[in-house]
């Protein structure tokens, strides 16, 4: 099967640090591979270059085994790569619907921005994700955490998302948001997406994720199916930097 | 989606919902009401205070053609401010622009190109080559902001001094006049439409704005959301209507003086008839902010480029991970800014009847004063086009209220000062009190 996703040997500086060093991943459909790592070890900024926020210096993107260049976040959206930003990448003083549709909006005939057709789809994905969502025509700034998450999440999932990324979907979240969140990754998961995941919660990880990454310092210390290892290994490889031993 | 079309305003749990006010349910907003309610009582109180000359069709007519200028510049300030920019350059673009223009019209047109003076297509080149001085120089400082990163603040505050002196430079500091006649019906007195046209305009601006509330009715019962109950909807249209008439009427009830008329009459060899009158009607710069607030709005609430501005405002690095080219963004929203700095150079100029070496002095100041008090918020994201147009009438209403009543010039500027800090500390209390930020 060709890997939806492969990273291969991407290098991106920031002055002389080497955010992120000859790191190779790969992501196959139906798969979520997690991403961990101790803050500034370059998880975010890896997935930021796929995502098109940054620009890698050295390496290779290839999807669906073609190879693609992504320059700009338009790029990686034209190959069905949504993000979910940690810092949830919304407008706080536009409404759902409109941060929904940000940078894709519908139009009408005479190409006028058409709210009331995009305050209709996002009122039906809203329905399926999270029955809950009532305030779509309020400000952003208006939703709870959660809330504001399922907007984020409703964006990827309404443009057909091939390849998800997710840092640190639930790092605002209470118990029970972030439970919705942890189901709605294996539907997503069912449907033949692939996700990139990053987190912090170890346990967390390894309940939702098929594959685990371990970076340090901007390298690649090791991938490891999740079946294959304990929680403290995962913790052995963050904090030490070394790879597991193969048995 | 069926559930909420039918069910309507019952899928919203909010425990008040059947209890609403008058206001909630004609869906006004509170903060405009609140603007127009310190515009109407800064109208009665000079009116009581001048003993009645505050509120004439002749005052208010001054009135409205004093404030177009500076009004159709905050309509773009809003958009600079809404992308957490600022433009301090505007009143010596303004000179710029101006004298660019009376040098075209005066000069370069009708001598070194031989049109002569008074040919019918120079004051459209004029207007033409303005725009274009305006647009670049626009585009320029958006793109110093933009491209290059150099803070807004200090590119226009350069740009402050460069327009100025540029213009100074350009004309010698030298009076150009009199501007071109057709040119100058764009300064509000001299160019009006007159009775009959202005009940014209009247009642097809009265006709649009009642299509528009019905076909965004239409639209909203089309997808099955909640509209207002149909009383509601009438109030508000009729609200509408009646002030469109009423400032119609206004206008038209300012009659032309009779010295005037005769002038005019003789000036076509003709005699006038006893018992004539005529009034001025809407200016034709009164026309051209409107029919720019028009356009303001549809691009700032119906087109993608209005939605990127709010988005960026919102929040820039957003805006950014969507797509948003928002170093574009910024050259476009500077560049839209200078070009309606140049119609305002049109109609200052046009109303002076000449370019001075001193105008748009301190119209940086009164603009970016009418779009913070007409609402928009400093922090970015949040502006309305009509708020800017409503604060700008409020500050020139201030103005010369304060001219008529006596009060002298340095207490005048006084008072502005004091009255714009007051109304950013209320709009502050507001925002905080309604939950908004």
């Amino acid at each position: 099967m060709t890997p939806l996703v492969e990273l291969k040997n991407i290098s991106l500086s920031f002055g002389g640090v080497r955010a992120v060093d000859n790191v190779s991943l790969d992501l196959y459909p139906g798969e979520v591979v997690g991403l961990l790592g101790h803050n500034g070890a370059g998880k975010s900024t890896l997935i930021k270059i796929l995502a098109g926020a940054y620009q890698m210096d050295e390496g290779e993107i290839w999807i669906d085994g073609k190879k693609a260049s992504i320059h700009s976040p338009r790029d990686a959206r034209r190959h069905n790569i949504e993000t979910i930003y940690q810092t949830l990448a919304l407008a706080d003083n536009l409404d759902a619907a409109s941060n929904l549709f940000l940078g894709r909006e519908l139009t009408n005939s005479i190409g006028l921005v058409d709210d009331a057709q995009m305050e209709a789809e996002t009122r039906k994905i809203m329905a399926r994700l999270n029955p809950n969502f009532k305030k779509i025509n309020e400000p952003v700034s208006a939703l709870s955490g959660g809330q504001r998450q399922s907007v984020a999440i409703a964006r990827a999932v309404y443009f057909n998302a091939k390849i998800l990324i997710m840092d640190e979907p639930t790092a605002a979240l209470g118990v029970h948001e972030s439970k919705m969140v942890a189901d709605l990754i294996k539907e997503l998961k069912a449907q033949g997406l692939g996700i990139f995941l990053i987190s912090h919660d170890t346990r967390e990880m390894l309940d939702l994720c098929d594959r685990v990454s371990v970076m340090k310092n901007g390298t690649l210390i090791g991938t490891e199916k999740v079946g294959d290892v304990t929680e403290d290994d995962i913790l052995s490889m963050i904090i030490m930097g070394k790879a597991r031993d193969v048995a | 989606m069926t559930d909420t079309s039918t069910s309507g305003t019952d899928t919203h749990p909010s425990p008040t919902a059947p209890k609403r006010s008058f206001l909630t349910q004609l869906e006004i907003d509170t903060r405009l009401l609140g603007m127009i309610g310190a515009f109407v009582l800064v109208c009665l109180v000079f009116n009581v205070l001048t003993d009645g000359r505050f509120l004439t069709p002749r005052n208010i007519f001054n009135l409205t053609i004093q404030t177009v200028s500076v009004a159709i510049m905050a309509t773009g300030m809003v958009f600079v401010i809404v992308t957490r920019h600022i433009d301090l350059s505007v009143g010596a673009m303004l000179a710029t622009c101006s004298a660019a223009m009376a040098m075209t019209q005066t000069d370069i047109l009708p001598k070194m190109l031989g049109l002569g003076l008074g040919h019918p297509l120079i004051p459209w080149i004029t207007i033409a080559i303005g725009l274009l001085i305006g647009t670049v120089i626009g585009a320029l400082q958006g793109w110093l902001v933009g491209y290059l990163t150099i803070p807004a603040f200090i590119v226009t505050l350069g740009g402050l001094l460069i327009w100025r002196n540029v213009a100074w430079y350009m004309t010698d500091g030298q009076t150009i006049g009199p501007l071109d006649e057709t040119f100058r019906k764009f300064g509000g007195i001299n160019g009006t439409l007159g009775e009959t046209w202005s009940w014209v305009v009247g009642l097809i601006a009265v006709a649009m704005a009642l299509w528009a509330l019905w076909s965004s009715r239409r639209n909203k019962i089309g997808h099955g959301f909640p509209v207002k109950p149909v009383w509601a909807e009438a109030v508000v249209g009729l609200i509408i209507a009646a002030g469109i008439l009423g400032f119609v009427a206004i206008l038209n009830a300012y009659e032309v003086p009779t010295a005037r008329l005769l002038r005019e009459f003789k000036a076509r060899g003709e005699a006038m008839p006893d018992g004539y009158t005529a009034a001025y009607g809407i200016p034709y710069s009164v026309l051209m902010l409107i029919a720019i607030a028009i356009a303001m709005t549809v691009m700032a609430k119906r087109t993608r480029l209005g939605r990127y501005i709010f988005a960026t405002g919102g929040n820039p690095d957003a805006a950014e991970l969507s797509g948003i080219n928002t170093r574009l963004l910024t050259v476009k929203v500077f560049a839209l800014m200078g070009a309606l700095v140049a119609l305002s150079a049109v109609v200052a100029s046009a109303r002076l009847t000449n370019h001075s070496n001193d105008i748009g002095t301190l119209d940086e100041l009164r603009v970016i004063a009418a779009a913070v008090i007409g609402g928009t918020a400093l922090a970015g994201g949040i502006g309305t086009i009509h708020g800017a147009i409503l604060g700008a009438l409020i500050m020139q209403s201030l103005q010369s209220g304060m001219a008529m009543v006596g009060v002298d010039a340095p207490l005048q500027n006084i008072v502005v000062g004091s009255v714009l800090v007051l109304a950013v500390w209320i709009d502050i209390v507001y925002r905080r009190r309604t939950g908004g930020k």
